[in-house]
């Protein structure tokens, strides 16, 4: 009998795999797989449970990752949508002719500091100073006499590439540590006397963290929609070539009002549609007023 | 056919000398005994067949895993160099860690030094409280008191590395950053939080080392008229000391392998430590943060396989020490 039993088991097992594998093949036309971004993560995924109530018989699979591998895994075909951060014209290895540019929303950044500082405001180029390594103590700024401690983003990320490209305007950063969560970022700044790093807006919400005005523009969402604050980045959902059915659908959901009125205010980040104006890869900004 | 027929006088020879009678040519009868049947295998040599079989399978889908993870770390590790004309030396003895730039930014000692650091460090502080806790488990507590112990140091084990991470990012940081200043994270608070994960590993190897001290050995000593603690440290804890270092070396290559907890709590700053509170990174630490952000195929990514690549000869490297020090134990 135990013999019986055991040969039974392995029997039901593999075709328990052989019933998913064949499952698994069906449901691949409809399946739509999105990789990348973790800011990207959050929102498609909220969009996602939606989209799967409306279409029941979607299969939209959400996973996090890193802008390079949203971007490297869309380029290889092994995902529907890649998302991003950051042009896939800006990174090396990718071809993007070959990819399809869809921007869902914006996000705002804000360079945050410890509230002990005593500093509100800051010029481009004094923010270029301290993360370039030129500028050490906060007295040197007009603050008080602490030392700055300098808190990076992870290299590479889509966050430190928009502050990098637009604050340091491709000077060399200093090494320092890096931290790749906005939580933990936060964290830090607001525990560390000194410290002084940056975040997307939806995370900086802090009683005892500072958020710093550059050049005396307040960073808010409507300075973003008129690039008056130029600190922000485009959310990209990247298909290789043109996209099926099933994904092009899911796209156009995301773009839609209902995620864009909604969903996408909600999580902290900007309509496509609030924007009054459209940056390209090489930060040139063309007003859209006119149109 | 002249086989058949000799088969069949076997059969009858059998049944006529047997003294136990066989059952199965009994319940068969020796002129019904199907010969094609008898000479096929039998469903236990179908068995053993089969169990064969499954075993070997398994083998060798075990060598085909082994060897191609191997290979595809060697070659993506390897790129960097034949690819990308990383220079091998460079690579081991530059500082300067920005693989973006180019090829003449890939160094990783900065990465070496501190994963050896922290490694080493962890290690000298948790073996001594390694060595006390199986001393006591082994010598002086009693039966009911060392089970006690031995499940507390499986429950250490188990904890999933992430929240020894967690708890080192809440408390240890907090707790370094207002002793010494700075930001709480680096070498120390790695060590620390790396000391509490390598701690149950030397323990319970340890405890099996100081098992394995034959029992005359501490009763010829004690009829020397030793006392119990001279019979631990000339006797015990000597015979015991291959297999002690053994532990060690142990505990120290799951604390070089430890990517998640070090990197939430080490500050992931590429620089070559100068004090032991200032941010670092090692290989795992790096490899965890960076990966998501590289492009297969692109030099960054390259420069990450060749940190795994590192990591996996120091892994052997380990392995190789334990299988040394366990041959002279030997001796």
């Amino acid at each position: 009998m135990k013999k019986h039993k055991l040969r039974n088991l392995i029997l039901i097992f593999i075709t328990i795999l052989a019933v998913n594998l064949l499952t698994a093949c069906q449901n691949n036309a409809k399946k739509v797989t999105i990789v990348g971004s973790s800011a990207m993560q959050l929102l498609a995924e909220q969009a996602g449970n939606d989209y799967r109530l409306s279409h029941p018989d979607s299969n939209i699979v959400v996973q996090g990752g890193g802008s390079g591998t949203g971007l490297s895994q869309v380029q290889a075909g092994a995902v529907q949508i890649g998302t991003s951060d950051v042009f896939a014209q800006t990174q090396k290895g990718i071809d993007a002719k070959k990819l399809k540019d869809y921007l869902i929303a914006v996000v705002g950044i804000v360079p945050i500091v410890n509230k002990d500082v005593g500093i509100k405001n800051l010029s481009q180029v004094q923010l270029a100073q301290i993360f370039t390594g030129k500028v050490t103590n906060w007295k040197q700024l007009g603050g008080k006499n602490i030392p700055i401690t300098v808190i990076n983003r992870s290299k590479g990320s889509g966050t430190r590439s928009t502050f990098e490209s637009l604050i340091l305007k491709n000077q060399k950063p200093i090494k320092a540590q890096e931290q790749d969560s906005n939580g933990t970022v936060r964290r830090i700044v607001s525990s560390t006397p000194g410290a002084i790093s940056y975040i997307s807006f939806p995370y900086a919400s802090d009683k005892n963290i500072q958020k710093l005005s550059i050049d005396h523009i307040a960073p808010t969402n409507k300075n973003i929609t008129t690039n008056r604050w130029q600190l922000w980045s485009y959310e990209h959902m990247y298909t290789k070539g043109k996209p099926n059915a099933a994904t092009k659908s899911f796209i156009d959901y995301m773009l839609a009002s209902k995620v864009q009125k909604d969903l996408v205010p909600k999580l902290g980040y900007l309509s496509i549609n609030d924007m009054k104006i459209y940056r390209n890869s090489k930060n040139q900004v063309v007003s859209l007023s006119k149109e | 056919m002249d086989n058949k027929e000799d088969l069949k006088k076997v059969v009858d020879q059998a049944l006529a000398e047997q003294k136990v009678p066989h059952v199965k040519l009994k319940k068969i009868g020796a002129q019904k005994a199907d010969v094609d049947k008898l000479t096929q295998p039998s469903k236990e040599t179908r068995q053993e067949y089969w169990g064969k079989g499954l075993t070997y399978s398994a083998i060798l889908l075990i060598i085909i895993l082994v060897a191609s993870i191997i290979g595809f770390i060697a070659v993506h590790g390897l790129a960097t160099f034949t690819q990308n004309h990383v220079n091998v030396w460079h690579f081991l003895s530059s500082t300067d860690w920005d693989p973006g730039e180019g090829k003449n930014h890939v160094g990783a000692l900065a990465m070496i030094v501190t994963s050896f650091a922290v490694t080493l460090l962890a290690a000298i502080v948790a073996t001594p409280f390694a060595i006390s806790v199986a001393l006591f488990m082994t010598e002086y507590s009693s039966k009911k008191g060392s089970r006690f112990l031995q499940s507390v140091i499986e429950l250490l084990v188990g904890i999933p590395s992430v929240v020894y991470g967690f708890l080192g990012l809440s408390i240890i940081v907090p707790f370094i950053r207002s002793v010494f200043g700075g930001t709480g994270f680096g070498i120390l608070s790695a060590t620390l939080v790396l000391f509490v994960m390598v701690l149950p590993t030397i323990t319970s190897l340890t405890v099996d080392a100081l098992k394995a001290v034959p029992n005359h050995y501490r009763q010829a000593s004690a009829a020397l008229g030793a006392t119990h603690w001279q019979t631990i440290y000339k006797v015990v804890l000597r015979v015991a000391t291959p297999r002690i270092l053994t532990a060690v070396i142990f505990g120290m290559a799951r604390a070089f392998g430890e990517a998640l907890a070090v990197q939430m709590v080490i500050g992931n700053a590429v620089l070559m430590p100068y004090n032991l509170v200032s941010p670092a990174a090692t290989l795992t630490s790096q490899l965890t943060s960076q990966m998501g952000n590289t492009v297969m195929g692109t030099l960054p990514n390259n420069a990450l396989w060749s940190l795994a690549l590192l990591l996996l000869i120091m892994a052997l490297f380990f392995n190789f020490l334990v299988r040394l020090i366990g041959r002279k134990g030997q001796k």
